[in-house]
């Protein structure tokens, strides 16, 4: 970990009492749901952290549970630092607190995140999906979304796919 | 020609209807502009000068459906440009004909997956499809000079059953 990330981080763990975890000097601190949106506004106006570089999830179905981290990847250009907020949601109910209030261009990719994993954000001014038709059933980056959506033809079944294909009409 | 000399004045031509009609559909084949992948790439290459469709009389691609006969369906369509596409296919004039270039648009390729349509045929009656990934213009050209094969063998009774 950077030295100059040092002081913040501790400072963050104090206040949320919030876990770190290490990986190749990259700090990961681990907060719950109801402090993001806290933890991002003091992180912006206290030290300078002014880029929501991305903000995406992770399914670790079936392996972990809560099986949904959100991931806030945060820059800071003026102290040239990133650090990564990680928000563990459960499968069943999964709902965390907007935080277009302190990001605006967390918009888009809450709306991207809902889109894909069905992960809801409290208080969104848009909440659509904004990738896949609106008629889509269920979330495609889910692991437990079917993989393929057509079984390949080969000669020994291309009759049988044939038949149920839906072909379109004049 | 030479032809001329030898016939003497030709100014009258009998010959049926249908293959009149059939000639003039064939020769002024106008293709829609647009391209929805790399496929449009090899499409361009194949009316630019090197290989030149217009050769056939297809030089003017229509950027509007009311003026094309012609669907060349160049990439992989995703869920949500199908119905857009399909939109302009119902806004082209009868007759017209479609084809399917390139893997992904004829079985959806590569990409079997929640997003792409396995097959254009799924929104759009195809005519012709065209294998390649992607097909290089002689390839797209024969899927062309296959259109005109099925154009001609069609009858005036029924001009745009397929």
């Amino acid at each position: 970990m950077d030295k100059k990330l040092e002081p913040i981080v501790k400072a963050l763990q104090e206040k949320f009492s919030a876990t770190l975890e290490e990986f190749r000097d990259e700090a990961h601190l681990f907060v719950k749901p109801e402090q993001i949106v806290e933890a991002l506004t003091i992180l912006r106006d206290e030290h300078n952290f002014e880029l929501l570089s991305a903000l995406t999830a992770t399914d670790y179905w079936p392996q972990q549970e809560p099986r949904f981290h959100v991931v806030y990847q945060l820059t800071s250009l003026a102290k040239n630092l990133s650090l990564q907020l990680r928000v563990p949601v459960n499968g069943s109910d999964p709902k965390v607190p907007t935080s277009t209030g302190v990001y605006a261009v967390a918009n888009w990719r809450e709306r991207e995140l809902l889109d894909m994993f069905g992960i809801e954000f409290d208080g969104h001014p848009d909440p659509r999906r904004i990738l896949m038709p609106e008629d889509t059933v269920g979330h495609p980056l889910r692991k437990d979304f079917p993989l393929g959506y057509e079984e390949p033809q080969f000669t020994f079944n291309l009759e049988e796919i044939d038949l149920r294909k839906p072909y379109a009409k004049e | 020609m030479g032809i001329e000399q030898k016939l003497g004045n030709m100014g009258v031509v009998t010959t049926t209807l249908e293959s009149m009609v059939n000639w003039s559909r064939t020769n002024a084949m106008w293709p829609m502009l647009f391209g929805l992948a790399c496929c449009a790439i090899e499409m361009m290459s194949a009316q630019a000068s090197n290989y030149d469709m217009s050769r056939f009389g297809m030089e003017l691609m229509r950027a509007s459906p009311r003026q094309s006969d012609l669907m060349i369906v160049a990439g992989r369509v995703s869920k949500k440009m199908g119905p857009v596409l399909r939109l302009l296919y119902d806004q082209m004039p009868e007759p017209k004909w479609v084809i399917a270039m390139g893997d992904c648009a004829s079985c959806g390729g590569v990409f079997n997956n929640y997003a792409i349509y396995q097959g254009v045929d799924e929104v759009v009656p195809v005519d012709v499809y065209v294998a390649g990934c992607p097909p290089r213009p002689e390839a797209l050209i024969h899927g062309v000079m296959t259109v005109f094969e099925k154009v001609n063998g069609q009858k005036l009774a029924a001009p745009a059953v397929k």
